[in-house]
């Protein structure tokens, strides 16, 4: 991205501000690329279908097996302290809240995070400094298009996805645990769990966790395309998605259901 | 030589480079570099690592701009084309890369028909595998149609990256270090195999290296590229017969070794 660096001695505020609005400004304009490609043909179908099957289907078990895990430890550890009030019947609602409208978006974001965004910042980077990428280039093929766009469409589908199946089995822990316990019949579980859940609950979620997916492709592809020279190049390029994105998925949950809530309020 | 032909010469060029100046902060790599190669001619540039051949190269297909100074290729000003002019002229460059550059997560097949698909939709799925097979048969490695880079040796890489940028027919062939990292025998093979794609398909090449066996045998006219700047031009006896200390120092060197 020429235009993006600063000289080399001269800081406006400092080193590292500098360097924090300088890669801003390189992510804005990463970004500013993509939406102007993603809708320009020749399109890369199978390449887009190919990242959503590496991003979606690899990620699943992991993510079904967490999120039976969450529900039925969730419950498990809420039971005592409701039980104190006599308000047993109250866990389905309380795991339901819990889980869809703040767990499943974050808990799916962070693990894709860790092994979707590694995964794209290493694969990108090593192709940078492998000159993969120059070698599209001058093969007359546009490799943002093939490669960033179709892993930030791929990532930004997948994860909802993927989102959906953790707050499903989640809730499916969480029925199994109940019904160990209260023998609570499925139906009444998750009429119980629905109660008070609202429809607007699930659009929060599902914008949550199109924005974090969003985040994961564009920070994972940002790292690769920048990386530098050398195996140690690749590493960081892997490192620094994950840790890069997860902070921008917190700062992005807050926000997110902050302006939700204040929408409500009104 | 009559004014005519001279002109006629300069009709024709396929690179002309005039004054070509680039720099990265304050590296000054390239200082008024001037290149002139000409229709089905072999160009090698030799320059010590790090001296900016492979910038040169790179503003040559236009991956690179020059701060200033004049880059025609192909009849065209490289610094004035939009993006699409761009990847036209690209299609009729083939750039056969340092480090080889084969995409590692596809099949040998695969990395040729990358190209191929993207830029040649009009061909059937027949007549690409045949064009695959055929520029793969004129490397000699038909056999590793199937196999990933991983598994292939660094010659066999290269041999696999040059047929890659075969694939699409280019007029003008740039060799980034052909034979670096190779044993005599197979840096032999490679010299031969760029004489071959000169004269079965045509093209002309600027053979970049610090390998003077490669030099001598690729190429028609050598170039030294020191300081940024092309300081003495010939045939590779002409080149050499000059005592220019810098000149003669990479001479030994290469024939100490
Ligand atoms: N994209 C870039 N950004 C900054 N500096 C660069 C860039 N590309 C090359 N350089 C610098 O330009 C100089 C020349 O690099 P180049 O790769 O052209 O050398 P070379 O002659 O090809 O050497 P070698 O034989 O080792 O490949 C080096 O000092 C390098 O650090
Ligand atoms: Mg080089």
């Amino acid at each position: 991205m020429a235009g993006a660096e600063f000289p080399k001695d001269k800081y406006i505020l400092s080193r590292r501000l500098d360097g924090f609005f300088a890669s801003l400004y390189r992510m804005a304009g990463f970004i500013g690329r993509f939406f102007k490609e993603v809708f320009r043909p020749p399109f890369e179908f199978s390449e887009i279908i190919r990242q959503c099957y590496e991003v979606g289907y690899k990620s699943l078990s992991l993510i079904c097996m967490t999120a039976f895990i969450t529900g039925l430890v969730f419950t498990k550890q809420s039971r005592p302290s409701l039980s104190e009030f006599g308000a047993t019947s109250w866990l389905p609602s309380l795991v339901a809240i819990a889980i869809l409208k703040a767990l499943a978006p974050l808990v799916t974001a962070l693990i894709c995070a860790g092994k979707v965004g590694s995964n794209i910042g290493a694969e990108l980077g090593s192709m940078k400094v492998t000159e993969q990428i120059e070698a599209m280039e001058v093969s007359a093929t546009n490799p943002f298009k093939f490669l960033v766009v179709s892993r930030i469409l791929a990532t930004t589908i997948m994860i909802p996805i993927l989102a959906f199946f953790f707050g499903g089995i989640g809730l499916f822990g969480s029925y199994v645990d109940v019904h160990l316990h209260e023998n609570t019949s499925f139906a009444l579980f998750f009429e119980a769990a629905f109660q008070k859940i609202q429809f607007a609950d699930f659009y929060v979620s599902i914008v949550k966790a199109i924005v974090f997916g969003f985040t994961i492709g564009t920070v994972g592809c940002i790292q690769g395309y920048k990386a530098t020279k050398g195996t140690m190049g690749v590493g960081r390029a892997a490192n620094s998605s994950v840790v890069i994105s997860m902070f921008l998925i917190f700062i992005e949950e807050v926000l997110i259901v902050t302006v939700a809530n204040a929408i409500r309020a009104i | 030589m009559p004014l005519s032909n001279t002109i006629q010469q300069e009709k024709n060029r396929v690179i002309a480079l005039s004054n070509v100046y680039k720099a990265f902060d304050e590296n000054e790599v390239l200082r008024g570099a001037n290149l002139d190669v000409l229709p089905g001619e072999n160009v090698v540039v030799l320059g010590r690592s790090g001296t900016g051949k492979s910038v040169l190269i790179k503003i040559i297909s236009g991956m690179l701009l020059a701060d200033s100074g004049h880059v025609e290729v192909l009849g065209q000003d490289v610094s004035r084309l939009s993006q699409r002019e761009l990847q036209a002229l690209r299609l009729r460059i083939g750039f056969s890369f340092q480090s080889s550059a084969l995409y590692d997560s596809m099949t040998v097949q695969e990395n040729l028909l990358f190209p191929l698909v993207r830029n040649k939709r009009h061909l059937s799925r027949k007549e690409k595998n045949t064009a695959v097979e055929t520029v793969l048969d004129a490397v000699g490695l038909l056999q590793t149609l199937k196999q990933y880079p991983s598994e292939l040796s660094g010659g066999q890489r290269k041999r696999v990256g040059i047929a890659r940028t075969l694939i699409l027919q280019p007029e003008l062939m740039l060799y980034d270090e052909p034979t670096a990292g190779l044993d005599p025998i197979t840096s032999t093979e490679i010299n031969a195999l760029i004489r071959e794609v000169q004269s079965r398909f045509k093209t002309t090449s600027i053979i970049i290296t610090h390998d003077l066996a490669c030099a001598k045998s690729t190429g028609d006219r050598v170039a030294i590229l020191l300081d940024g700047l092309f300081h003495k031009e010939g045939t590779f006896a002409e080149v050499f017969a000059d005592k220019d200390p810098r000149i003669q120092s990479f001479y030994d060197y290469n024939f100490t070794q």
